[in-house]
């Protein structure tokens, strides 16, 4: 372990992609330590997918360099693919087969490993062994592909958005699973744009917007970067127009004020003086409150606060 | 430590992976994956019906509706007990006496063939239309009946020897034709549709990114293809000897090899048609305007000689028309593959110039 500590996992340099007339992945440059949890964060077209596939090595880089446990695609590939473990973003198994079938099939591409009922048992599918995939729920789906992906014993495990479209007691489901296996010792790069999960399963995130890194550390310093530790968000329904936005700002302890259809958000850093003075404020601008809540600064937050967007608009 | 880890274990340092062990042969990528897509394919139960139950039905029912009918008997109208009498004698001819009205009503709209009606002085008429054969040849009869019964003597006495042997009727004809329609359908849709198909789940690009080697998986299809093969070749024939005595007079490995080159080819070409195409109807679209030109000119229900001879090279050059050439040639004639040689020839060339151009275009993505 020590001896793969001292060398990065994955360590990406100037990487380029453009399709037609979108760059994809614009200069960006990682470094994945062995054994750690990387998450690659952003939203919907950030360049999370095409980055990943080209590390996977199933996509081309224009320019840039990929070096994947001190090897290279172009001289290593065969050893590589033995090494790694890949889920992809909605990829469909074939629905005739069933979960056993499935994962004889993958587990027969690879040198070693866990074997097929070995690796039903490591995402807790036995009961659905005999089952053919296309009568597994979604998350079961998801488990299925996870178990494709650890039936080679990876040492670096790939996952591309391994909960997107899954019920939250499925997602803990998977997150749970997906802990175990860090706890193994091995290196995951997972990309997602749920900031819980990332929060929840990453040592280290970094976050990406159209094709370039635009954060990267724990989360939580990314959360202190934004020296707000709260998140008081309002509604003032139908007399938002009549708000005072500049007068909010000047308030002790709130940081930004950022306004969309009637709700409110502000970056807070002392909760308890904040609220009662921003309860004063709009006492004195005569707006009545149909809403508020708090809750503790999110990846979230840092990703509006960096691009003045909301990770999931599309 | 986790139940992961410890079914996982320990991680192992970079160039300390154990090396590949001896596998069973069941653990080899390509017996697994042979096995997959035969799984698949059985599974799949419309798959099954295009492949076994269509060529049958199909068979059955052109068997039937061509069947050769032993002495066909012609029905005719007449107008006088006379007449009928008369014709009654011809053991072809089925006659109902039947009022004017009635009977023109008949001949009109098919009911009989022909209509005999009094002319003046003795005379018959018949009524009749010339552009049908069975008018014709009621024509034919009636006449002879209505002359005997008059007292008219043949002066050259005739016997009849009937032939009917298997192996040229329709159905001698039509069962070569279904076999080499049904090689070209299943592979071209056996290959086509599920590649396209795994294309589009994005199948194709999770299998390419483990270390199966991807020649295995191109090769995996051929070996399913072969297993039903035997299948599909053997219930065709089985069903044409069983049902209609159709012949295989030809070597029956000879037979094998034609089938076994034929759907070779398809499969290349199937393989082909689905290079590229990332929806199933794009693909279907490309097998169709592929396929139903031949199914019209190889000569599957009818003889490819009634096409005009300009065409002729164009036909012959077509894989179909050298597969049911082939076929026919060793179930009919009995020909052996040294007298087979040009069709098989044509049939390589085509396997060869579809596998180099598929290889050369396939998109795992």
């Amino acid at each position: 372990m020590s001896g793969l500590a001292s060398k990065p996992a994955l360590r990406v340099t100037g990487l380029r992609k453009a399709y037609q007339d979108v760059v994809a992945v614009n200069g960006l440059d990682l470094e994945v330590r062995a054994g750690e949890c990387f998450g690659l964060l952003g939203p919907n077209g950030a360049g999370k997918t095409t980055t990943v596939e080209i590390c996977e090595g199933l996509t081309a880089p224009d320019s840039g360099e990929v070096e994947l446990l001190g090897l290279h695609w172009a001289s290593d590939e065969k050893q590589l693919r033995q090494r790694l473990g890949i889920q992809l973003q909605d990829t469909q198994l074939s629905e005739k087969l069933t979960v056993y079938e499935t994962l004889r099939l993958f587990r027969s591409f690879f040198d070693q490993g866990p074997g097929a009922d070995e690796a039903i048992a490591l995402v807790q599918l036995e009961e659905k062994k005999n089952s053919r995939v296309g009568n597994l729920s979604g998350g079961q789906k998801q488990r299925l592909a996870l178990a494709c992906a650890l039936v080679g014993d990876p040492d670096f495990l790939f996952l591309d958005e391994p909960t997107t479209g899954l019920d939250p007691q499925a997602r803990r489901q998977l997150w749970e699973l997906i802990e175990q296996f860090k706890s193994s010792g091995r290196t995951i790069l997972l990309t997602t744009h749920y900031m819980d999960e990332a929060e929840r399963l990453c040592e280290r995130v970094a976050i990406m917007d159209n094709g370039k890194q635009i954060a990267l550390g724990t989360a939580r310093e990314l959360i202190a970067s934004i020296c707000a530790e709260h998140m008081v968000a309002f509604s003032a329904g139908t007399n938002a127009g009549a708000l005072d936005i500049p007068a909010l700002r000047k308030i002790n302890g709130i940081r930004d004020v950022r306004s969309e259809n009637g709700t409110v958000e502000m970056q807070v850093t002392e909760l308890h003086l904040a609220v009662p003075a921003l309860l004063a404020e709009l006492a004195r601008q005569s707006i009545p409150l149909t809403e508020l809540s708090t809750h503790s600064a999110t990846l979230e937050d840092v990703f509006v606060s960096l691009t003045g967007r909301h990770l999931r608009d599309e | 430590m986790s139940e992961t880890a410890a079914i996982l274990g320990p991680q192992v340092a970079v160039g300390e992976r154990k090396a590949p062990r001896g596998k069973r042969l069941a653990e080899h990528p390509l017996v697994q994956l042979t096995i997959v897509r035969f799984l698949e394919t059985l599974r799949e139960p419309e798959a099954l019906f295009w492949i076994f139950a269509f060529p049958i039905l199909l068979a059955a029912g052109l068997g039937i509706a061509f069947r050769n009918r032993p002495a066909e008997v012609l029905k005719i109208a007449t107008i006088t007990p006379e007449l009928t009498q008369s014709l009654q004698r011809e053991k072809l001819l089925a006659v109902q006496q039947l009022d004017m009205a009635t009977a023109e009503e008949a001949l009109r709209t098919g009911k009989v063939a022909l209509l005999a009606v009094p002319g003046p002085n003795g005379a018959v008429v018949y009524r009749y239309d010339d552009t049908n054969p069975e008018g014709r040849a009621a024509r034919m009869l009636a006449d002879r009946a209505v002359q005997q019964a008059a007292g008219r003597v043949d002066p050259v006495s005739s016997t009849d020897v009937l032939m009917r042997e298997p192996g040229s009727r329709y159905i001698d004809f039509l069962i070569p034709g279904l076999l080499g329609m049904n090689l070209m359908g299943s592979a071209i849709w056996g290959m086509g549709f599920t590649v396209v198909d795994a294309r589009r789940k994005k199948l194709l690009k999770r299998l390419v990114a483990t270390p199966m080697p991807k020649q295995y998986f191109l090769l995996s299809y051929v070996l399913s293809r072969i297993l039903m093969l035997v299948a599909e070749v053997g219930i065709v024939l089985g069903f044409g000897a069983w049902i209609f005595h159709v012949p295989v007079r030809g070597s029956l490995l000879h037979l094998a090899v034609v089938c076994l080159l034929g759907s070779l080819t398809f499969s290349a070409l199937g393989l082909l048609l689905a290079s590229r195409a990332k929806t199933i109807e794009a693909a279907s679209g490309l097998m169709n305007a592929v396929m139903l030109p031949m199914w019209i000119a190889s000569g599957v229900f009818f003889s490819a000689q009634r096409f005009p001879d300009v065409v002729q090279p164009i036909i012959k050059a077509l894989p179909l028309t050298a597969a049911i050439d082939a076929l026919r040639a060793n179930m009919l004639q009995g020909a052996n593959l040294v007298q087979l040689a040009p069709q098989m020839a044509v049939l390589s060339a085509w396997l060869v110039v579809c596998f180099v151009l598929a290889l050369k275009l396939f998109r795992w993505r």
